[in-house]
């Protein structure tokens, strides 16, 4: 059974996600408490995770778009992604969502993975622009179902990118597939493994698209939040934000979110 | 020629001057928290390189000593008010697009040209790290590029960064600290304690059964590990390569390409994988962390699901 003990790691994590301790703190319990149980003695521990988080700084480094997110937003780039949707005739959430899923996928196939991403394009147009698309449609939302619009929009941006990067071969998780294969006396071309992530994409996107437009007829059947006077979406579309916050200083900080980026972010390791 | 360090430095740069503003913030309450918080993974950036594997590890430990007491608050620096940006918003247009995309467009142009045009002869950027190093780049471009065009007040861009990084806070690091736990995991023997276990539970014979364990332990181990590239190798040198190519004798690009597919069934589910489940619940000031998840999951299911069969149907009846 001793050969077991490093897996307490895990449980740890997963019993401190659960418990909602401080993510980095449960991090750095399961860390060591693997390292002694692997073996390791304790400065021997501190010296890997130190090492290790040194060198993957890259990860970290992306931050540095937010001044360029956080300007542009401080002179309207979320208002001017609602303004775009809200001026379209015939925009609803779920096109939206469905057409960004695929545009996702196709550009993430053809290598440009960088294009999307949360804190880049997800955060100050795909959310502010699918919230206002639903605004459009179904009127002003609860705010349960306002902040589902939003995750939903993040996890439109993650199906497309995990399930059409694949697609490209020159990408870092098909070379490690090929690597794999190659050591085990497999040799296959990164083509050989790339057009089979094809089926996989063609699925997600009917999964998830179809998900999407069903989200969408669903919130029709939500009556809007009482006690609302009057709904923007008869205003031309202030966004409901307005309404809802009385000082606008406050509001800001709630329902638009001003964008950040990431973009591109190198993931952890490049992969999902 | 360019390499990592110099991104290092400008980000280093970069999280010292929200350090700096951290401390000037008055109406953070925790503002010494912010400070310390910023300024350690400044330290980090600058000078990580040239500090020991320990002292690196003390200083992973103070930030998460910091972030685990509770000691970063979230700053709320002087911005413009919703109606001025909505008249912003009006008056300039849809050019407020175009700095936002040169930062993606200078990365990928720039990797193009650099990969498939002699430019990359010039041996301007370190090998392979052309991308990011393009995007730091990108980001002073487009960083340029705004501040001429717009003419905020001289702190605006810092101000507007922190304003963002503090509504994200500690969950900025997750992803980084997440993939130093994996290499812990990997230094203790995790991986293969798992790939033992994993190919102890095949059932004999049933070529079916073989695939769903196969496809569950991508998802399971990329759920536990946060991202699929940790849990490929493993369940491929436990069940993949010995039982399915050679036991069974399937296609092995199927079952390294598609297995790879329902390890990413995993990430959508899993918490582990911050970057892409956690850090935008922050970004997008979710009141459930685990709100993006929540929506992931009616997709990842069945989708693992299609892939086990893709597999099945793949490297098995199509390929015999």
């Amino acid at each position: 059974m001793s050969e077991y003990w490093p897996l307490a790691g895990i449980l740890i994590v997963v019993v401190g996600f659960a418990l909602r301790f401080n993510p980095l703190l449960v991090v750095v319990v399961a860390a060591i408490a693997t390292g002694l149980l692997g073996g390791l003695d304790f400065v021997a521990v501190i010296e890997a995770l130190g090492k290790a988080f040194n060198d993957n700084r890259y990860i970290s480094v992306t931050w540095i778009i937010l001044p360029v997110i956080g300007l542009l937003e401080r002179y309207g780039l979320q208002q001017r992604a609602r303004g775009l949707i809200e001026g379209m005739r015939g925009a609803t959430m779920g096109k939206l969502l469905v057409v960004y899923l695929g545009f996702r996928q196709l550009t993430a196939a053809i290598g440009m993975k960088d294009i999307g991403g949360h804190p880049q394009a997800v955060r100050p147009l795909v959310a502010p622009m699918a919230e206002a698309a639903a605004e459009k449609s179904h009127g002003d939302l609860p705010d349960a179902e306002r902040e589902k619009v939003k995750a939903m929009s993040a996890a439109t941006d993650n199906v497309g990118l995990f399930f059409g990067e694949d697609i490209f071969f020159a990408i870092a998780s098909i070379l490690l597939i090929q690597g794999v294969f190659e050591s085990a006396g497999y040799p296959l071309t990164p083509l050989q493994l790339s057009v089979w992530a094809i089926p996989t994409a063609i699925c997600a996107f009917f999964i998830h698209g179809g998900r999407i437009l069903a989200f969408d007829r669903r919130l029709a059947n939500i009556p809007p939040p009482p006690g609302e006077g009057d709904h923007p979406q008869d205003g031309g579309g202030a966004p409901s934000a307005f309404t809802l916050g009385g000082r606008e200083s406050d509001s800001l900080n709630v329902p638009l979110h001003p964008a950040a980026d990431a973009s591109r972010s190198p993931s952890p390791k490049g992969e999902e | 020629m360019i390499t990592y360090e110099w991104l290092y430095i400008l980000a280093g740069l970069f999280f010292l001057a929200w350090s700096l503003l951290s401390i000037l913030d008055r109406s953070n309450t925790k503002r010494w928290g912010n400070a310390a918080f910023w300024g350690l993974l400044s330290g980090s950036f600058l000078f990580g390189s040239h500090l020991s594997d320990f002292g690196n590890g003390i200083l992973v430990l103070a930030m998460v000593a910091i972030a685990g007491v509770g000691g970063l608050g979230r700053s709320n620096p002087d911005t413009t008010s919703l109606e001025d940006r909505l008249n912003f918003s009006n008056l300039l247009g849809n050019k407020l697009f175009v700095p936002a995309l040169i930062v993606p467009v200078t990365a990928l142009a720039g990797t193009l040209l650099y990969n498939y045009t002699p430019f990359g002869e010039t041996g301007l950027f370190e090998e392979r790290r052309e991308t990011l190093i393009l995007f730091g780049i990108g980001v002073l471009f487009a960083l340029a590029a705004a501040m001429v065009w717009l003419k905020p007040p001289a702190l605006a861009a810092a101000e507007e960064g922190r304003r963002l990084l503090d509504s994200i806070g500690w969950a900025a690091i997750l992803p980084q600290m997440l993939a130093a736990l994996g290499a812990v995991f990997a230094l203790a023997g995790v991986g293969d304690i798992i790939g033992g276990i994993a190919g102890s539970v095949i059932p004999e014979g049933s070529v079916l059964l073989t695939v769903i364990v196969f496809a569950l332990g991508m998802a399971l181990f990329t759920m536990i590990m946060g991202n699929a590239f940790a849990a490929f190798p493993v369940m491929a040198a436990a069940i993949g390569i010995p039982l399915l190519v050679e036991g069974y004798g399937g296609d092995p690009a199927v079952i390294g390409a598609v297995g790879m597919l329902a390890g990413f069934c995993g990430t959508l589910m899993t918490p582990m994988a911050a970057n892409f489940n956690i850090v935008p619940a922050a970004l997008l000031e979710l009141k459930d962390q685990n709100g993006v998840i929540r929506q992931q999951i009616g997709t990842a299911i069945p989708l693992w699901v299609c892939n086990v069969i893709i597999i099945y149907v793949g490297a098995f009846l199509l390929w015999n």
